[in-house]
């Protein structure tokens, strides 16, 4: 994205909403030594949120091209009983990717969160530094030279995105690591990688460059619980770290001098913070592919929702995972609706050949999804002049 | 990135050229206007050479006297083929996609009072892109130029719904508002695509070359369907420099001084779709040089575009031509395509110059 949009106003401190009530509560432990405000109405839509991860979820593991009944689900996961078929599809395939996709929206909701808080731009994401094309040149390196087994070619992507965001950062880093010269950097960067990546995809055989067009548009398809482990594992980590490093995010929003004026160590805070974005996205990166728009929407639709004063590390993470489940699961469904729409009328002959791998990537649902949320936010807010 | 509030100093965007101070300004116009000018007489001796290479460099040998002597009388030898009908038509299209990319995005950049605008930001690759997936994939198109043509039609298609959508506000087409609104269609189009094509292996097949955007094999008649285009929008972005100068000083003060904002932003979209949505049908989405030869132009110049825009026009075809004689001779056996070599050549020349230079002009 090399667009710039307005950051997203400062707004007063306290989460004072003008209604009078407080809204936001310091919550104390061991008698203060842990301590954090909590924002009434962020807890309460993180909650909601993952309740309603929880819900899609079960609705994941219900529907698709073989459908489950829920009481035939419940046996499945808890006893392993019943139909052979449907014990398969429901603990092997749908329940380790509908858990992926929780995992994975979150880590792209957070990284999402600090990218744009970060750069107090509301449409920057680690795209900025180029981390996505370096992935998606690993990635492609690995998989028409090696093979398109899942973990080497995460590897290569997260070998790649690190590599770039490195000499992106290095590149950049005279005068502190943000301004335009980074985005200037960062673009240059990026177009090169994206002349490197078309020419490979061009002269390497057609199915390796299926098979690398698929992981670029990002898919959950065919990833198992060694993903989801690793995944989680990687998250166990990574998100307490955000957590805790939650209020510098706010800080930071409020611009570099503010910022030191209340005692933060920008320059530090702030690597400290990129490298743990690149982080998150990474491990998202490495085991769904580059699912474009996540890591965008995410915090907007959380801070909107909540009504919150900035952004929430842990509601970006519930509101990531809700965006990602939702696509997974219009992605399962899409693909049922159009198999029985091919058998009435035989429309494209898309479906058949895809049989082997009957998921719609959740890339094109979050793209098309994404694209057409903000036309609508930008068409609601047709009356305020500016975006 | 710099929060686009719209005033050119926080934006980096044009604005009006330094006042000299008041005992210098006779001395030192005509000096900077003498310079100006020399730069883009030299820019074009550059780009003639360039030219020339690319009518006599290539997998067939040809001497620069046979390539002459070709050029004027059709002996009928293979040499007079090889460059009537392959190399001089592929170096016209180099030509006008080059100028019309370079001047698209000083067009843009200049309307959306954004540096980092890039010329497709409008829609014009996407919309191009999924009317040629469509119709390769679903109504199984053939013919090269049939698709020039559906591509065109899709890149202006996208371009008004993504114009409509920027100007529904109440303040009309604001430089932001059509950002967005280019960055939301872009996205959702960018989904279609990737949705018709992830398992049609044919129609990737060609959506995969098509994407690098390529000169190779454009004949004389494509290059003859897009020379009115070109020179059209080209008129018109020349016509437009005035204009938009003034809207550089912000809406307010352009109006003050004469400039109708509404009409001329319209103008502006129009020359971009007809520029851009020609090139990117012609030769596919070369990317890099409509986003980087407007900025290294202003760069070189300052801010005012009736200098940014000639030096584009020279500038970018340059690139394009330079990438294309240097793909057909860097690797042996292989002929890369432009757009993978526009941005591996100009990259690293835009980053040094990034680095060089002092962030508050860049």
């Amino acid at each position: 994205m090399t667009t710039t949009a307005p950051a997203r106003p400062p707004s007063a401190p306290g989460g004072g909403t003008g209604t009078g009530r407080r809204t936001a509560v310091p919550v104390r432990f061991w008698s203060g030594r842990v301590s954090f405000r909590l924002h009434r109405r962020t807890a309460l839509v993180s909650a909601a949120a993952l309740l309603l991860c929880a819900a899609l979820l079960l609705a994941s593991l219900c529907v698709g091209a073989y459908p489950v009944p829920l009481p035939a689900v419940a046996d499945a996961l808890f006893y392993g009983t019943g139909d052979r078929l449907a014990v398969h599809f429901v603990n092997q395939e749908r329940l380790p990717q509908a858990l992926l996709a929780i995992l994975v929206g979150a880590a792209l909701g957070v990284s999402g969160a600090i990218f744009q808080s970060i750069s107090r731009n509301a449409l920057a994401s680690p795209d900025v530094i180029g981390f996505n094309s370096g992935a998606a040149t690993g990635a492609i390196l690995v998989l028409v030279t090696v093979g398109s087994a899942a973990s080497t070619v995460a590897a290569g992507a997260i070998a790649g995105g690190l590599l770039t965001a490195l000499v992106v950062s290095a590149l950049a880093s005279r005068g502190g690591l943000h301004g335009i010269r980074l985005v200037l950097i960062g673009l240059g960067v990026t177009a090169m990688l994206g002349s490197v990546n078309s020419y490979l995809l061009t002269r390497s055989d057609l199915n390796d460059a299926q098979n690398a067009h698929v992981w670029l548009v990002g898919t959950l398809a065919g990833r198992g619980w060694s993903s989801v482990n690793t995944m989680a594992l990687a998250l166990l980590v990574l998100l307490p770290l955000a957590l805790l490093l939650g209020r510098r995010l706010r800080m930071l929003e409020l611009g570099d001098e503010l910022a030191s004026g209340l005692g933060l160590e920008v320059n530090r805070a702030r690597l400290a913070l990129t490298v743990l974005g690149i982080g998150l996205c990474g491990v998202a990166v490495a085991s769904a592919g580059p699912i474009p728009f996540v890591a965008l929407a995410a915090p907007q639709v959380a801070v909107m929702v909540s009504r919150s004063p900035g952004v929430s590390v842990a509601a970006s993470a519930a509101m990531g995972a809700v965006l990602l489940s939702a696509a997974h699961l219009a992605s399962g469904q899409f693909f049922a609706a159009l198999a029985a729409l091919d058998a009435q009328i035989g429309w494209i002959d898309v479906v058949s050949e895809s049989r082997r791998n009957n998921l719609l990537p959740v890339g094109v649902t979050t793209g098309v999804l994404g694209g057409v949320y903000l036309a609508w936010v930008l068409f609601r807010r047709r009356g305020t002049g500016s975006a | 990135m710099t929060p686009a509030t719209g005033t050119p100093a926080a934006t980096g965007t044009p604005g009006p050229a330094r006042p000299p101070g008041p005992g210098t300004a006779a001395a030192t116009a005509p000096v900077r206007t003498a310079l100006r000018g020399g730069g883009l007489l030299v820019l074009a001796g550059v780009l003639l050479l360039l030219v020339v290479l690319s009518t006599w460099i290539g997998a067939k040998d040809t001497g620069i006297g046979q390539v002459w002597s070709a050029l004027w009388t059709d002996d009928g030898s293979y040499t007079t083929d090889v460059v009537r009908e392959l190399r001089l038509p592929r170096t016209l299209v180099g030509l006008m996609t080059g100028a019309a990319l370079g001047v698209a995005g000083a067009v843009m950049q200049a309307v959306t009072r954004n540096p980092l605008a890039d010329p497709g930001l409008l829609g014009v690759n996407a919309g191009a892109s999924v009317a040629v997936v469509f119709g390769i994939g679903v109504i199984q198109l053939t013919g090269f130029l049939s698709l020039v043509w559906l591509s065109f039609a899709g890149a202006a298609v996208t371009t008004v719904l993504v114009y409509l959508l920027g100007a529904s506000g109440r303040a009309g087409p604001t430089p932001v508002r059509l950002a967005l609104a280019g960055a939301a269609v872009s996205a959702s189009l960018s989904g279609v695509i990737a949705g018709l094509t992830v398992f049609d292996s044919a129609t990737y097949e060609y959506l995969r070359f098509w994407m690098v955007g390529s000169l190779a094999g454009r004949d004389a008649g494509l290059a003859a369907q897009l020379l009115p285009f070109t020179l059209a929008g080209l008129l018109l972005a020349l016509l437009l420099a005035r204009p938009l100068n003034a809207l550089a000083l912000g809406d307010d003060l352009g109006r003050a001084l004469g400039t109708r904002t509404a009409r001329t932003r319209l103008a502006a979209v129009v020359t971009v779709t007809v520029l851009c949505g020609a090139a990117t049908a012609a030769a596919g989405p070369i990317g890099f040089v409509g986003l980087v030869i407007p900025l290294v132009a202003r760069w070189l110049t300052g801010p005012d575009l009736r200098w940014v825009l000639p030096y584009s026009m020279l500038l970018a075809p340059a690139l394009v031509l330079l990438a294309d004689v240097i793909g057909r001779v860097a690797v042996p056996g292989d002929e890369l395509e432009v757009g993978a070599v526009t941005a591996v050549i100009g990259a690293p020349v835009f980053i040094a110059m990034v680095c060089r230079r002092k962030e508050a002009s860049l």
